[in-house]
């Protein structure tokens, strides 16, 4: 979450609070909503590493809030964090190591594995239709962020049609 | 209830020149009135072999097939093409159209074949190619329009008899997302109208508006269940991806 705080910051200075509600209004109710106290967190140790400072901002008859600005240094890291790929596609996945692995503990059939899997990964994609249908069509974001999962989803699905296809 | 088709032990084994093919290696299956079945599984897994041979479009090598109550594998082929047109809409993965005749023609054709009179026949016609976004195209024939244009006149054409089961092998695989959600509209609407559906699909969101999913490989069906996400709670899902 570091990067996507600093680069919010980048816009404008914000304290903690507003930092959650612009991240759940770029992105609507298909991202994880950032829990307040990881935010907290994160910047006390963007704070840390130089990359943020914050500032107390004095509130009558609240304790002070810390309003918090982007450094140099953070600039320079989101300028390099900009300018690079981001990684690929997963090469560890889970599930593979357990289809390849669990039946050598005598504990799970491949068969069962896979058909366990492909209910699973269907389920989500129902879940993920559903969330579609209710989110706001205004909202690009979302709606990019849902059909990207979905895509990956697809291509999880296919890819367990071809471990069932090569290993059973 | 009686099911709307049902099968039992069904066998293809195509014979070519070559070696023998079993494409359909015993299947047994049941769909209910108004159940809405999709079925996946990979490529050459015999999804296009089992919806064909179950419309008695290809023969079967061994096995019963029962449409609304009565077999009809053991029926002259005359007899079974008459229940087929009153009962089976049938939706090819390669469109299958008559290249000349228009396009509303393809799409009335099948309803007057089932009996319906020319109005009726004509009003159902313009119905559905308004639902599919395809009332430009009416005069033109087929081969003039686009893959997922022509696709769309399939199904067009196999609901034109209103048929209580709909076979539909890959009808949405020419389609980009804003052609999938119309056909995807049309087929929640034949099943809301208590219509049966079988939907041959590689698409995992078309699949999962089934109330049930098969999945074949080698002939064979290796899962047959109902999907159930947790409905609330969703953000969870994109966390998983992300
Ligand atoms: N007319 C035919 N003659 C001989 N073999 C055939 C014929 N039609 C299909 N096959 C073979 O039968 C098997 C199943 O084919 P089928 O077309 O039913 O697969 P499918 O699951 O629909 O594949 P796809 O997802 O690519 O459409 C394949 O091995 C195929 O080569
Ligand atoms: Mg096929």
């Amino acid at each position: 979450m570091r990067l996507q705080l600093l680069a919010l910051l980048a816009k404008e200075p914000a304290h903690g609070y507003e930092l959650k509600q612009a991240l759940e209004q770029t992105f609507g109710n298909a991202y994880p909503s950032p829990n307040i106290g990881q935010i907290y967190v994160t910047l006390g140790r963007l704070e840390k590493d130089g990359l943020v400072r914050g500032v107390d901002v004095e509130q009558s008859n609240r304790p002070n809030k810390k309003v918090y600005h982007l450094t140099a240094a953070g600039l320079d890291t989101l300028a390099i964090w900009a300018d690079e790929p981001t990684e690929g596609p997963r090469v560890r996945d889970e599930f593979f190591m357990k289809l390849v692995l669990a039946p050598m503990t005598g504990m799970a059939d491949r068969m069962a594995l896979i058909t366990r899997q492909r209910r699973h990964y269907l389920a989500l994609m129902q879940d993920l239709n559903q969330l579609l249908a209710a989110t706001d069509r205004g909202n690009r974001y979302a709606i990019l962020l849902i059909e990207g999962a979905m895509l990956h989803l697809q291509a999880d699905l296919e890819w367990l049609d071809r471990c069932q296809e090569e290993l059973l | 209830m009686t099911p709307v088709l049902a099968v039992k032990n069904l066998v293809k084994i195509y014979r070519t020149a070559g070696a023998p093919v079993p494409a359909v290696r015993g299947v047994d299956l049941e769909v209910e009135q108004g159940e809405f079945v999709a079925v996946m599984g990979p490529s050459g897994s015999g999804k296009s072999t089992l919806v064909h041979v179950m419309a008695g479009l290809d023969s079967r090598t061994d096995g019963e097939i029962w449409l609304a109550g009565e077999r009809v594998d053991t029926l002259g082929e005359a007899a079974w093409a008459v229940k087929r047109r009153k009962h089976i809409g049938f939706v090819f993965q390669f469109f299958n159209l008559v290249a000349n005749m228009t396009v509303a023609d393809n799409v009335e054709l099948p309803a007057l074949l089932a009996g319906q009179s020319a109005r009726q026949a004509r009003e159902r016609r313009d119905y559905l190619l308004g639902e599919l976004g395809l009332t430009a195209q009416a005069d033109s024939p087929p081969g003039r329009l686009s893959g997922g244009e022509q696709q769309r006149v399939a199904l067009a054409r196999a609901l034109a008899n209103q048929p209580t089961l709909l076979l539909a092998d890959e009808p949405t695989g020419n389609l980009d997302s804003g052609n999938t959600r119309d056909v995807l509209r049309l087929l929640k609407a034949v099943h809301g109208n208590g219509q049966s559906i079988v939907l041959v699909t590689h698409d995992a969101r078309v699949a999962t508006m089934a109330d049930r999913v098969l999945t074949l490989c080698d002939g064979q069906i290796t899962d047959d269940g109902r999907i159930k996400g947790r409905g609330g709670g969703v953000s969870d899902v994109v966390r998983l991806r992300g």
